[in-house]
């Protein structure tokens, strides 16, 4: 089975809201053609276009890759922007450093992170201030 | 009746082969093989794009002929609203008494219908226990489109029948008892919009049985009492129910323009319906209490069997809401009459292979086919874009030197080597 593992990379532009979870809806779609169970493709879907939209608005931009294995599917977002200072609090609902400009188009209300976690089966989060931050989402596919 | 029936069929002869249809369907269900078009059934919705845009009129809805009603002893009539905004300044009266004098012994109106299932989601949309949005259940391309392509959303369909499944039920049920015949002797006539309720009425979602005996398109009707319609004056009877409410239905924001203090949106057009669907699918959609979908622009008075210009019949719609401010008559359904009993089952038809293994090696061969394609979605191939011909290749309905620049490739590589040869 070691072979069967299915690798995509995507290149996520800065500041970019209008494309901002083309990466996101490309996975979906292949999820659905290698018939994984449409629970766990909308799981997924929240949780990566979430992730997706925090490196559009607090980093600038980033890369995604995916690798799906027929028990998992994995997400790494890595970024070079500029770091969560602290990612307890960050995890918390409601909490946002996120700009008004960005606010008006409806994001920044501080569910990011708590929804990444509430939809995915495994997160880690891995930041450093003016390096980066790393994001790895686990969805697992019942068999 | 084969589990993939479609009332969206092809005639091969006046079909060219061309690109339209491939091009525009939202399902990416037409392939062009040997110079025609073929509809691949397992994908196809019955949305009717692909009838409105063919310029040779190489794709139909198959609807009964009107002659079909005489083959029953009691024939009843149950026009759809949008039937009605095929007319400027209509009487509905005159317009139903019109059937009348077409063979039909009685009329049901499909807005009565439409006045129930609004007080139903209102009362559904009252109580907590449901997954919100839910989802018009009304437009059977949509609920096919969810089955195929959004299974996570079916629990969000609305768990009521169509206003013409409830109605259809009702008209042959209550007259066989009234006139005490059996009830196979009554014919149910729906007058429809769209080729997609041709099909929920051969093969139902979420109910075990239709009651509609047959479909005959609004535009054959129009033609059919067009010789003598304009002359009637008078009907000599008012018996149509229809409301404002009901005839609201016929145009996209009716539905939900009658759940009055809840959060509704309309979407038409099949293509905005599955963008939003997208984003309901990704959370992208919060605080919303209910989704009205719509495949025709416009709502059902854009839908492919009418004749009427859809934005006229709209404000014919809007004159008759004006016109019949009434409230709608009180009705005894039992629940099971309203509510769909059968779960709506996902289809797994996009899946590639027969497990998951197999179905990541495929992605991965589309995947590098796909990058060696060209990228500009031409569909000389047969195929509607490079991605499609890539999967159709993979699965081993097509080719890779079906496309053109790949074959071109080829020829240049072979005349290259008989040059050589020739030296």
């Amino acid at each position: 089975m070691e072979n069967a593992n299915l690798k995509l990379h995507y290149n996520v532009d800065k500041k970019d809201f209008i494309n901002a979870g083309e990466a996101s809806s490309s996975v979906k779609k292949v999820l659905r053609k290698l018939g994984v169970n449409p629970e766990c493709i909308r799981n997924l879907a929240i949780a990566m276009y979430e992730a997706e939209i925090n490196m559009v608005i607090h980093a600038n931009g980033g890369t995604i890759d995916v690798d799906i294995s027929p028990e998992c599917i994995h997400v790494v977002l890595s970024d070079s922007g500029p770091g969560i200072p602290d990612i307890q609090r960050a995890m918390q609902e409601g909490y946002s450093t996120a700009g008004d400009n960005v606010r008006e188009l409806g994001f920044g209300a501080g569910m990011g992170l708590p929804n990444i976690k509430k939809y995915s089966d495994d997160l880690k989060i891995t930041s450093e201030i003016g390096v980066g931050t790393t994001v790895e989402i686990k969805v697992n596919i019942p068999s | 009746m084969d589990k993939y029936f479609h009332s969206v069929t092809l005639d091969k002869d006046l079909c060219k082969g061309c690109t339209n249809c491939l091009k525009h369907c939202p399902t990416e269900a037409i392939r062009i093989r040997n110079s025609k078009a073929k509809i691949i059934k397992e994908l196809c919705i019955d949305c009717g794009e692909c009838i409105r845009i063919c310029p040779y009129h190489a794709k139909k809805a198959i609807t009964d002929e009107y002659e079909k009603i005489f083959d029953y002893k009691y024939k009843i009539a149950l026009p759809a609203p949008a039937f009605y905004a095929q007319y400027n300044d209509v009487n509905i009266e005159i317009l139903l008494y019109a059937l009348k004098l077409l063979g039909f012994d009685e009329i049901r109106e499909i807005t009565v219908g439409a006045d129930i299932v609004s007080a139903k989601t209102n009362e559904l949309l009252s109580s907590n226990n449901i997954e919100k949005p839910l989802i018009s259940s009304s437009c059977p391309a949509i609920v096919r489109l969810i089955k195929i392509r959004f299974p996570s959303l079916i629990p969000n369909i609305l768990p009521f029948q169509s206003p013409l499944d409830i109605i259809a039920k009702k008209a042959k049920f209550e007259t066989a008892e009234k006139l005490s015949i059996s009830h196979k002797d009554v014919g149910v006539f729906f007058i429809s919009p769209c080729a997609a309720k041709v099909t929920s009425s051969k093969v139902p979602i979420g109910i075990p049985e239709s009651y509609v005996d047959g479909v005959i398109s609004i535009a054959k009707i129009v033609q059919e009492i067009a010789p003598f319609y304009s002359k009637l004056t008078e009907s000599g009877d008012d018996f149509s129910q229809s409301t404002a409410s009901g005839i609201g239905w016929a145009k996209s924001g009716g539905e939900s323009h009658e759940l009055h203090s809840f959060n509704s949106i309309a979407v038409d057009g099949v293509k905005n319906v599955i963008k939003l669907l997208e984003d309901l699918e990704d959370d992208k959609i919060t605080d919303i209490d209910f989704i009205e979908c719509c495949a025709c622009t416009g709502g059902c008075v854009g839908g492919p069997l009418t004749v009427n210009n859809t934005y006229v019949s709209q404000a014919n719609i809007r004159k008759l809401i004006k016109k019949y401010q009434r409230e709608p008559s009180c009705f005894n359904c039992n629940e099971e009459d309203v509510s769909l009993s059968l779960s709506i089952e996902r289809d797994t038809i996009l899946k590639l292979g027969s497990n998951m293994s197999e179905s990541i090696k495929m992605m991965e061969a589309i995947d590098k086919l796909a990058k060696k394609l060209p990228g500009l979605d031409c569909g000389s191939c047969g195929a509607p874009s490079c991605s499609a011909l890539a999967e159709d290749v993979v699965k081993g309905y097509a080719k890779e030197s079906d496309c053109i620049f790949i074959y071109k490739e080829k020829l240049k590589t072979f005349m290259n080597e008989m040059n050589l040869l020739k030296e």
